[in-house]
C-alpha cells in the first residue's frame, strides 16, 4: 500500500465513488457500465457525479440485460477496456452467471493468455437493510468456486477504495461484493488520492489469544461487537476480517489459530457449501493439532432469506456469535 | 403474420449455376476463389470425421454442406476484423487465417488448439450456445470506441436465436449502433429440433425489424451471394451505419456431431437430394462450366493441394500426444494465486512419486 498523506472522512459509498474516480481519471481504459449508473448516479448513489464529470462515452447507461451487460464488457475488456460492472443486487446477478462461468473466467485459460479480460463486476450483497425479496442474497460461495474468479469484500472505507483500486487494476475478473449494510453505516478516515491494498490478504480488527473470529462484510462489525462482549468475560478475541474470500489469506487464518487454538467463522449465508467450510479446510490442512476445540459457525440458515420482517431472525448477531464464542472455550 | 414476402431470399447464382443477376462480385475469379477454399473445406470436414472415426480425435462437429455460408462470409473480412465461430465454423476460421493444426489439436482435447496465429483476432469456438454474440458485439463496441473502422462477425445457428444472448446482443448492438454482423446459419435443425419447433416467426431475418437493424435473408448455399450481403453488412459497419442481421439458409447434410444419427429424427433422403440438386460446390463448377472456364485438371490439382495440406497440418496434429500438464495451471490467473500454485505443486510431486 502506498502511503498517502491526507485523509477524509467517508461513508463507504462515498470511498466506492473515490475510487471509481481516481481510476476514470488515472486510466482513460476504464469505463463504468451497468442499469442507472449514468444519469441517476446507481441506484445506490455509488457512481454519483460520475457522468457529468466524465460523460457517456465512459460512465454507460445500458439496456436492462445482466447477460448482456457482462458478455459485451467481456468483449471490451478483451480489446483493451477495462470495464466496471455494476449489478444492482446480487440477487440480480444470475441471468449473467453463464458470462462470468463459461467465458469471463475460461478465456485467458482457453486462449492461453492470448486473450484476458481485465473485467471488475461490483455488486451490493447481503441482508439487514429491509430490502424487498431477491435484494439480500449472500450467495458469495458460487463464486468462489469459479476457478479463474477473485472475490473481494471490503467492510470499511477505507478497504472498499483501496480494494476497488486493486480489483480493476487486476488482470483478471474480480467479483468486487459491497456490503450494503455497510454503505453508509459510519464514515471512516479515508486516503485521498490512489492506493491499493493487495487482493488476497486478510486483516486483523481486533486482537486476542483465546479465539479467532473469522469474518467478512457486514458480518465483521458483528463480530467486533460480540469480541467487546467476550472480553468483558475475560476472552480476548482476535478479530479477522478476511477482505478475499478467493483467494483466501491462508497464512493468517494460519497465524491466528496456532495462537488461539479455537475458530469461530461467522457468515450471513447459508451454512451448508458456505465460505466458512473453505476457511475450516485450511485450518485442518495448517493447524490440526493446535486444535483445543472443534470450530464452530454461525452463519445464516440453509433457507432462502426471508422477507425482512425475519431478517434479524435469519442474520448472525451479537448474541449467537458470543454463545458460539463462550462454547468453544468451555469445550 | 408471414414476413416471408418482405425477407425473400436473396440469390445471385442459382443451383444450376446460372447467374441471377448482375453483381460485380460474381466473376470467374472468384469463383475460382471461393471454389478452392470451399473444396478444401469440404476434405477438412472428411478427414476431420475420419480421424474422429479411427480414434485420432475426439467429438467432431461436422459442417458438410454449410460451405458456402461459412466461406462467402469469412472472406469478407480483412485482418484487424474480429471472428467469433461456433463449434461449426472451421472452415469460416481456416479461411480467415487460422492454423490447421491447431484446429485439429482443439478436437484432439488439447487447449492450445484454442490460440489463433499473431495478428489473427478469432475466438475460441463458443460451446455455450449464442453467448459468444455478445463477446462479438463487446470487442466490436471497444473498436468503435478506439475510433477504428475494424468490425467483428459471429456467427450462431438457428437455435441460438431462441437464447436470450441472441436478443441482448442484437439489442446492445442497436442501441449503441456497434459495428458488428450477426451471420446465422440456418440450417434447419438444432440437433434434432425443426425450425417450427424453434420459432413460429417464419424467418430469422425478421427478427432485424425489433432491433430496427437492416435484415436480409441470402441463400446460404450460394458463396456469391452470401459474400456479397456480407461484403454490404461489413461495409456498412465500417463506414460507422451499424450493425445488421443476415440470415444464411442452409442445411447440414450429416449429425450435429459425430455422436449422434440424423435419421432417428429426420429423412435424410432430404440431404442426399440436396447433395444431387443444390450443394454449394457442385453450384460453383456447374457456373464455371457455363462460363467455360471449368478446367478438370485445375479440380485435380486443387484436391491435391488441399490434399497436402490437410496431411502436413493431420501431421503436426500428431506430434502432441497430449497437452503439457503446465498448460492447465499456468493460465488460470495471470497473476499467482496459493490454490491454484500448490495444486500445480503436488501434482508435479505425486507425477514424480508415480515415476
Amino acid at each position: 500500500m502506498s502511503i498517502a498523506v491526507n485523509m477524509k472522512k467517508m461513508t463507504m459509498v462515498q470511498a466506492i465513488t473515490e475510487a471509481l474516480k481516481v481510476m476514470l481519471e488515472e486510466d482513460a481504459s476504464t469505463l463504468v457500465i451497468g442499469e442507472d449508473v449514468g444519469r441517476n448516479g446507481g441506484v445506490f448513489r455509488a457512481t454519483d457525479g460520475l457522468f457529468e464529470l466524465f460523460g457517456d462515452d465512459r460512465v454507460i447507461d445500458t439496456p436492462l440485460a445482466e447477460s448482456g451487460l457482462i458478455g459485451t464488457s467481456i468483449g471490451l475488456a478483451m480489446n483493451g477496456f477495462k470495464p466496471v460492472v455494476e449489478i444492482q443486487f446480487l440477487g440480480f446477478i444470475y441471468p449473467g452467471f453463464n458470462q462470468l462461468i463459461t467465458h469471463a473466467t475460461r478465456i485467458r485459460t482457453r486462449t492461453q493468455s492470448r486473450y484476458t479480460v481485465p473485467l471488475t463486476i461490483r455488486v451490493p450483497y447481503g441482508a439487514g437493510v429491509r430490502a424487498p425479496e431477491i435484494h439480500s442474497d449472500s450467495t458469495e460461495a458460487l463464486f468462489t468456486h469459479i476457478p479463474g474468479l477473485k472475490v473481494v469484500v471490503p467492510s470499511t472505507p477505507h478497504d472498499a477504495k483501496g480494494m476497488l483500486i486493486s480489483s480493476i487494476k487486476d488482470p483478471d475478473p474480480v467479483l468486487f461484493l459491497e456490503p450494503m449494510k455497510m454503505y453508509r453505516s459510519g464514515k471512516g478516515d479515508v486516503p485521498t488520492g490512489s492506493y491499493t491494498i493487495p487482493l488476497g490478504k486478510a486483516y486483523r480488527r481486533r486482537k486476542g489469544e483465546d479465539v479467532s473470529i473469522f469474518a467478512w462484510g457486514a458480518m465483521v462489525r458483528i463480530a467486533e461487537k460480540a469480541a467487546e462482549t467476550a472480553a468483558k468475560n475475560g476472552i480476548e478475541c482476535d478479530v479477522i476480517d478476511l477482505r478475499t474470500l478467493y483467494p483466501l489469506d491462508k497464512e493468517m487464518i494460519a497465524e491466528s489459530v496456532q495462537k488461539t487454538g479455537r475458530a469461530v467463522i461467522i457468515h450471513e449465508a447459508p451454512s451448508s457449501g458456505g465460505v466458512g467450510s473453505e476457511v475450516i479446510t485450511i485450518i485442518n490442512d495448517t493447524s490440526f493439532l493446535y486444535m483445543k476445540a472443534p470450530i464452530k459457525k454461525v452463519t445464516g440458515y440453509d433457507t432462502p432469506v426471508p422477507l425482512f420482517t425475519l431478517e434479524d431472525d435469519y442474520l448472525p448477531d451479537e448474541k449467537k456469535v458470543v454463545r458460539a464464542i463462550e462454547e468453544t472455550v468451555r469445550f | 403474420m408471414d414476413l416471408t414476402d418482405q425477407f425473400p431470399i436473396v440469390q445471385l447464382v442459382d443451383g444450376e449455376g446460372k447467374q441471377r443477376e448482375e453483381n460485380s462480385h460474381v466473376t470467374v475469379e472468384n469463383a475460382k476463389r471461393f471454389y478452392e477454399h470451399m473444396a478444401f473445406s469440404r476434405l477438412f470436414d472428411q478427414k476431420a470425421v475420419n480421424l474422429q472415426r479411427q480414434g485420432r480425435i475426439g467429438t467432431y462437429a461436422p459442417f458438410e454442406g454449410q460451405e458456402a455460408s461459412q466461406i462467402g462470409s469469412a472472406l469478407a473480412l480483412e485482418d484487424g476484423d474480429w471472428m467469433f465461430p461456433t463449434y461449426r465454423d472451421h472452415a469460416a476460421t481456416a479461411a480467415f487465417g487460422h492454423s490447421l493444426e491447431n484446429i485439429f489439436l482443439y478436437w484432439k482435447g488439447c487447449i492450445e488448439g484454442c490460440v489463433p496465429p499473431p495478428g489473427k483476432h478469432i475466438f475460441p469456438p463458443s460451446v455455450p450456445i449464442a453467448s459468444q454474440i455478445l463477446h462479438a458485439t463487446g470487442t466490436a463496441w471497444a473498436e468503435k470506441k478506439k475510433g477504428s473502422d475494424r468490425v467483428s462477425l459471429v456467427y450462431f445457428g438457428d437455435g441460438a436465436t431462441s437464447e436470450g444472448d441472441f436478443h441482448e446482443g442484437l439489442n446492445f448492438a442497436s442501441v449503441f449502433q456497434i459495428p458488428v454482423v450477426f451471420l446465422n446459419q440456418n440450417n434447419g435443425y438444432a440437433i434434432s429440433v425443426p425450425l417450427e419447433r424453434q420459432m413460429n416467426s417464419k424467418t430469422i431475418a425478421q427478427k432485424s425489424l425489433a432491433y430496427d437493424m437492416p435484415g436480409v435473408r441470402v441463400d446460404g448455399n450460394d458463396v456469391f451471394a452470401v459474400y456479397n450481403e456480407t461484403m454490404k453488412a461489413v461495409e456498412r459497419a465500417r463506414r460507422g451505419c451499424g450493425p445488421t442481421l443476415i440470415e444464411a439458409v442452409t442445411w447440414r447434410y450429416g449429425a450435429h456431431t459425430t455422436t449422434d444419427e440424423p435419421s432417428k429424427y429426420r429423412d435424410q433422403s432430404e440431404s442426399d437430394r440436396r447433395r444431387e440438386r443444390d450443394d454449394p460446390i457442385s453450384r460453383i463448377e456447374r457456373f464455371l462450366r457455363a462460363n467455360d472456364a471449368w478446367d478438370p485438371e485445375w479440380e485435380i490439382k486443387v484436391k491435391a493441394d488441399s490434399e497436402k495440406r490437410l496431411n502436413e497440418a493431420v501431421s503436426e496434429m500428431e506430434k502432441t500426444h497430449k497437452s503439457d500438464e503446465t498448460l492447465m495451471f499456468d493460465h488460470v490467473f495471470g497473476t499467482e494465486v496459493w490454490p491454484v500454485q500448490e495444486q500445480k505443486e503436488r501434482f508435479f510431486h505425486e507425477g514424480s512419486e508415480k515415476a
